[in-house]
């Protein structure tokens, strides 16, 4: 029981630091720029997360499990280089779209199929992917850029959903309709317990008859489907389809997966921690835009906050292998006196 | 899972010697069967199309390869240990342009020095992602990650729009590629050379064969008493090293450098790294079983490229190169296991 009471007080202090957080780069944004504030700059940044946030929702679940997507990225560029590919080759757009999507499910299902049947480290399986599923976008468009797509589709991309005051863009909306249904799944159904069981003691979970392979192989076709979807999502957004979509976004999608902290050894983490961090995350990306960062740098900062998210939970082993060294330092010269 | 070339102490239970030599087989089949698929593929392609067995077409193959190989041979030194190097292809960028860059800088600065810049850049990168990884205990998936774009957007705010042109180079410089001896490309010879003594180190130094034991079973060689961390540490800044210099070859070799240099290469590399029989879960493969997975790989690319596929498949055959690498490991370890377990069992009866 106090295990228990230990680890809700570990995440809620997680938690708190984010909103922290939160505050302090909002306040960073209105220091910044007056622009901050105003609902035109509210909706870009809607824009600028949207993606990335929906992808990290299934990422938050394998991780809980103690596995990695690195392909996520690249499914999303490949499932903006078929709907465009599709599109130009005379498809409907309801019919290309409803094609990406299974495509994006096999994508997944080949990440789980190599993981849990075959039996290989998902970090391996999906470098292969991240590499094998860019190809693909590569070898399907070539050097075309495709940004024909009727204005109907556009502009789901670039408006605001009704009855939101502008404020919120359509991917933000799907992203918190889903992140609702995760956050329920993750939480409060048996489903979700077995996730963290699995990321905690993947034995111990084989032994107490969770399908652990099953369960695995699932996540990963959702995160294939759920990437497709945002895959379509940046493609109405840019009205382009190019064979370099989204090229790197995996780093910012585990990112804030991370710094919501989910442990990345799995068996720890929340939703909305993970919903917390992407507020955090697009917001200080918004400050940085509105100072004029080089915006193709932004990597330096992200790569930093994951870094951040990884060391701070290690902080207290950090201090205690350093005691640890110490006394044992210690130790030794006081057994080596006697001796001389 | 131990499937190290030789056990360093050997093992007195009945049939060990047996098993080893089964091992040991499995290894010598793998280099040999790479050097095979090279042939066949060579052969195959040849005969399609003449042009690719020209002296010139050879000569490119082989130096493209040798900043591969090089990039290799890093990289197996920690994939041995268990981990995995994603930040060379941002250090091999950041490294070729500032080297080159300080030949725009300092007039008549001497190519040897220049190498040296590209060495120290890397091996600050490299010490930088080694202490993270040992020190702070993070998995070096996430560090290396962080540290692939964190790199990158140095190297971008570095080089703002800008870029290094070939004719900011001095001639000297630009020949190095270049030079062949008897037909042979001397760079070619020199990274032979390099991977040579990577093996030998791997084979015969207790250091090298202590990176194979930490990456079979780091708890086991952690109570063995094998100072795990700092051997850790010194496969990645040996690796960080090696892509500063490889980062001055690839100035030397395409002259024109931007920010966007070298971006991506880390797959590749891993991919060659696999593919030449360097096992991903660590404890297992050699330098020149990688060094011929990078020599495979680029030969792979430019037959398809002489055979008129189009180079933006590139790609998407190296990221297929590396699953079916990968998958076929898993089945011949998995039989390789078998095989030992029903060999032991007739042993003891």
């Amino acid at each position: 029981m106090s295990e228990l009471r230990r680890r809700i007080q570990g995440a809620v202090r997680w938690e708190v630091g984010l909103l922290f957080a939160l505050v302090a780069v909002v306040l960073f944004g209105i220091s910044t720029s007056s622009q901050f504030l105003t609902s035109t700059n509210f909706f870009y940044l809607n824009l600028s997360i949207g993606e990335v946030a929906i992808m990290a929702l299934p990422m938050t679940l394998i991780i809980v499990t103690g596995e990695i997507d690195l392909s996520v990225a690249s499914t999303l560029g490949m499932s903006s280089a078929l709907l465009g590919y599709l599109y130009v080759h005379g498809w409907s757009i309801p019919l290309a779209i409803l094609a990406v999507l299974v495509v994006g499910a096999a994508a997944g299902a080949l990440n789980g199929f190599l993981i849990t049947k075959v039996g290989l480290p998902s970090l391996a399986v999906t470098i292969g992917t991240l590499t094998l599923y860019r190809g693909i976008a590569v070898a399907i468009l070539g050097p075309q850029t495709i940004s024909t797509f009727p204005a109907r589709y556009t502009d789901i991309g670039v408006t605001a959903l009704p009855h939101t005051g502008g404020y919120v863009s359509y991917s933000v909306g799907f992203f918190f309709v889903l992140a609702i249904l995760f956050g329920i799944v993750l939480h409060v159904t048996p489903f979700g317990r077995s996730l963290f069981v699995m990321g905690a003691n993947d034995e111990a979970a084989r032994y107490a008859g969770i399908r652990v392979k099953r369960t695995k192989f699932r996540l990963f076709v959702l995160s294939g489907i759920v990437c497709a979807l945002a895959g379509i999502l940046y493609t109405f957004r840019l009205s382009t389809a190019v064979q370099d979509n989204g090229v790197g976004l995996e780093l910012t999608v585990v990112t804030v997966v991370l710094l919501g902290g989910v442990s990345i050894f799995g068996g720890r983490g929340s939703i909305v921690g993970v919903v917390l961090a992407i507020a955090v995350f697009a917001c200080l990306q918004s400050a940085l835009f509105l100072t004029d960062f080089e915006q193709r740098a932004m990597g330096v900062v992200t790569g930093s906050l994951l870094l951040l998210s990884v060391l701070i939970p290690n902080a207290s082993t950090f201090v205690r292998r350093g005691r640890e060294v110490l006394r044992r330092r210690q130790l030794r010269s006081a057994t080596a006196e006697p001796a001389s | 899972m131990t499937t190290t070339a030789d056990t360093p102490h050997g093992v007195a239970t009945p049939g060990a010697d047996d098993s080893r030599r089964i091992v040991d087989l499995v290894f010598r089949v793998r280099e040999f069967g790479i050097v095979a698929v090279l042939i066949l593929f060579v052969l195959v392609t040849a005969i399609a199309q003449p042009r690719f067995v020209d002296a010139s077409n050879i000569q490119f193959i082989l130096v493209d390869t040798t900043i591969f190989a090089l990039l290799a041979l890093g990289q197996t030194l920690v994939v041995l240990t268990r981990n995995v190097d994603l930040s060379i292809g941002s250090v091999l960028g950041l490294s070729a342009f500032l080297s080159a860059d300080l030949f725009g800088h300092h007039q008549g600065i001497p190519i040897a020095v220049v190498f040296l810049a590209g060495l120290a850049i890397g091996l600050v990168c490299g010490v930088a992602v080694g202490f993270l990884t040992v020190v702070g205990g993070v998995p070096s998936l996430v560090v290396t990650l962080a540290a692939l774009y964190i790199i990158r957007g140095i190297d971008v705010l570095v080089v703002g729009g800008g870029q290094v042109v070939a004719s900011s180079l001095p001639n000297a410089f630009i020949e190095i590629p270049k030079k062949t001896l008897a037909g042979v490309p001397i760079l070619a010879v020199v990274v032979a050379g390099v991977v040579a003594v990577g093996a030998y180190y791997l084979r015969s130094f207790r250091s090298g064969r202590e990176l194979y034991a930490i990456g079979s079973n780091p708890e086991a060689a952690r109570l063995a008493g094998i100072p795990k961390g700092r051997r850790v540490f010194f496969a990645f800044a040996a690796s960080g090293a090696i892509a500063g210099v490889a980062g001055v070859l690839y100035a030397a070799r395409y002259g024109t450098i931007d920010s966007t240099a070298g971006s991506g290469y880390e797959l590749q590399v891993i991919a060659a790294v696999v593919v030449g029989g360097v096992a991903i879960f660590g404890g297992s493969g050699s330098v020149v079983g990688a060094a011929l997975g990078a020599l495979l790989l680029q030969t792979i690319l430019s037959a398809l490229y002489v055979l008129g596929v189009s180079p933006f498949w590139n790609q998407a055959i190296a990221g297929a190169l590396l699953l079916a690498a990968i998958s076929l490991d898993r089945g011949i370890e998995l039989k390789l296991s078998a095989m030992l377990r029903k060999r032991r069992a007739v042993v003891d009866v």
